[in-house]
């Protein structure tokens, strides 16, 4: 039995401890804004926020998040009017979607350790999060765009 | 003439065999009636918690799962499997009928009530420092914990190594009895920590090296010590971090598990910090860094900070743009997202692998294991996690260690390295 918060909300899940978060929070939970892309923590898109750090979920063993608190995309903001979601709807930053809620996940955390991130900055944290689309300058434009409404200047 | 020097031989051997189990005798001490957990008082009971945290009592004797106290932990040694023992005031199966007397005997000279010696196992070597106020303390504390009835599980030392009246022939060799002796010429904090390490922390019993009959080598204490699967490094000057573990640092991590220039508490050493000493004082803490500031000579490294500083900053910015070497890419895609830290000092949270204990020893393990098994939200940094890279192939994680090694440290390669990720692979965690 593995307890944790998740989005706020004490969760008690009675999985194998090797069971993967990403699995928990999909299939338990039932929270699907989380998505499956490659499972071995290269691509990014099952990004979600555990302790405020952005972490990989599908390579995270439940029984790691023992006690912590772990947000998803749906959790980030009651209203999905967090910064970063402005400016990623600003800015129609998404093509297909896919990999977006792990974009926005990363970038959200990135920005409370990079409040104004240069390119450098963005870049060296954002080359975990694949985008198919390659909607990659638009990411880059929506973080600084976020980060200036945040109070950060780029 | 054969047959008197037989003879000889054979008196020879008896006069031999009696004399040590002369010397080997240990009477028992009578069993008691348990003592009320109302005959203690509650502020000798909390400075025994306290000491019970020092010297992580509950690590070693409760089972993942169990119940505290209770034993059943298995202490793997290159001499077979011991179980630690139930530890609780149960009557049968405990040490519910052991008198304060029995209980300091135990922690101090490592032998049963029933006057059996124990294996060092048990960390005696160090316990034997504690003064008597502490073993007052320590007692109260265990005997007024729930009792629970948990037998003890056979250890897998063979014979005749598991004859407990050789256990006297070792401590003659290796065990020097005695209480903790204050050096005069240090200061008072820095006693505090030398009594709190050699004694009831017994940092010694992972940090220094063991012989082949198991006792720490006295001559390198704190050299550093392959330890359950992980390197316990060095905490002498021979400590290969690139910055120097002063009292800031050791108060950092030993208080909270994060250092900004080290790394986080993980493998054994995630326990000490989170379950044990987070019981002490900060003056405790502030002690334990004074002491363990000088045995690592922190003093004499000035200017070593600054200049492990800017070859960090430096090979931070290796991972920018595009890239073409296999394992810079592989860093750039799976760990810079956490580890880059860009101009400015390292955020605590984001470790520098310049800077990191684990990419600077001599030694794979501690990095390679905490690749393949991660951190969890109770070990490191409280609260967050590292991921685990087990989905990498042996050649990927070894690409991995041997780029960091390469990029961030200005030390020797480190050889083998995919036949020890396969060799740590197949321990598991």
């Amino acid at each position: 039995m593995t307890q944790f918060t998740i989005n706020g909300r004490p969760v008690s899940i009675d999985a194998d401890e090797d069971t993967p978060l990403l699995w928990v929070i999909r299939d338990d939970i039932g929270l699907t804004g989380t998505k499956f892309g490659c499972g071995i923590g290269m691509c990014g898109a099952c990004t979600v926020h555990v302790g405020g750090r952005a972490t990989r979920s599908c390579i995270t063993p439940v029984s790691a998040v023992e006690g912590a608190e772990v947000t998803t995309i749906e959790g980030l903001d009651p209203a999905g009017q967090h910064p970063v979601q402005q400016a990623w709807l600003e800015l129609q930053t998404p093509q297909c979607g896919y990999c977006q809620s792990g974009q926005i996940m990363q970038a959200a955390a990135m920005l409370k350790d990079f409040p104004a991130p240069t390119d450098q900055d963005i870049d060296a944290t954002m080359s975990g999060n694949l985008c198919r689309c390659m909607t990659y300058a638009r990411i880059r434009a929506a973080i600084k765009q976020a980060a200036a409404a945040m109070g950060g200047k780029s | 003439m054969l047959k008197r020097i037989l003879v000889g031989l054979l008196v020879v051997a008896v006069v031999g065999l009696v004399g040590f189990s002369v010397f080997a005798w240990r009477p028992a001490i009578g069993e008691i009636a348990p003592p009320a957990s109302s005959s203690f008082s509650p502020e000798l009971v909390a400075r025994g918690e306290v000491l019970a945290g020092a010297g992580y009592c509950s690590t070693c004797h409760t089972t993942k799962g169990g119940q505290p106290f209770a034993g059943g932990y298995p202490v793997k040694t290159s001499f077979g499997t011991i179980y630690s023992t139930n530890i609780t005031p149960d009557l049968k199966t405990g040490i519910g009928t052991w008198s304060e007397a029995a209980f300091g005997r135990a922690m101090r000279e490592g032998v049963a009530r029933d006057g059996s010696h124990l294996f060092p196992a048990l960390p005696y070597d160090h316990f034997t420092k504690l003064s008597d106020a502490d073993i007052s303390a320590l007692y109260a504390y265990m005997m007024s914990r729930p009792a629970v009835v948990a037998p003890a599980k056979h250890n897998t030392v063979p014979f005749p190594l598991n004859i407990r009246a050789l256990q006297a022939g070792w401590k003659l060799l290796f065990f020097k009895p005695g209480r903790f002796e204050p050096d005069a010429a240090k200061s008072a904090a820095w006693n505090r920590g030398a009594y709190l390490a050699e004694g009831i922390s017994h940092c010694g019993a992972c940090h220094t090296p063991r012989n082949f009959l198991g006792a720490e080598k006295r001559d390198k204490a704190f050299a550093g010590a392959a330890i359950d699967n992980w390197i316990a490094p060095p905490l002498t000057a021979a400590n290969p971090s690139p910055a120097p573990w002063d009292q800031a640092e050791l108060v950092a991590y030993l208080r909270t598990g994060v250092s900004r220039y080290h790394g986080v508490a993980a493998g054994p050493m995630a326990p000490v910090v989170h379950d044990g000493l987070i019981k002490l004082p900060d003056a405790d803490i502030q002690a334990l860094a004074v002491y363990f500031a000088d045995i690592d000579g922190s003093a004499g490294r000035a200017g070593a900070l600054e200049q492990a500083l800017r070859r960090a900053s430096v090979a931070d910015r290796l991972n920018v743009g595009p890239q073409n070497d296999p394992a810079a890419r592989l860093y750039t895609a799976a760990c810079a997202s956490c580890h880059y830290n860009g101009v400015g000092q390292p955020n605590p949270l984001r470790p520098d692998l310049a800077l990191n204990s684990a990419v600077n020893l001599d030694d794979p393990t501690n990095l390679i294991r905490v690749v393949l098994y991660g951190v969890s939200a109770k070990d490191g940094a409280p609260g967050v996690v590292m991921p685990r890279f087990n989905r990498f192939s042996d050649a990927d994680v070894a690409e991995l260690a041997a780029y960091l090694r390469a990029t961030r440290t200005d030390k020797p390669a480190w050889p083998d390295l995919k036949k020890k990720v396969a060799a740590i692979r197949a321990q598991g965690k």
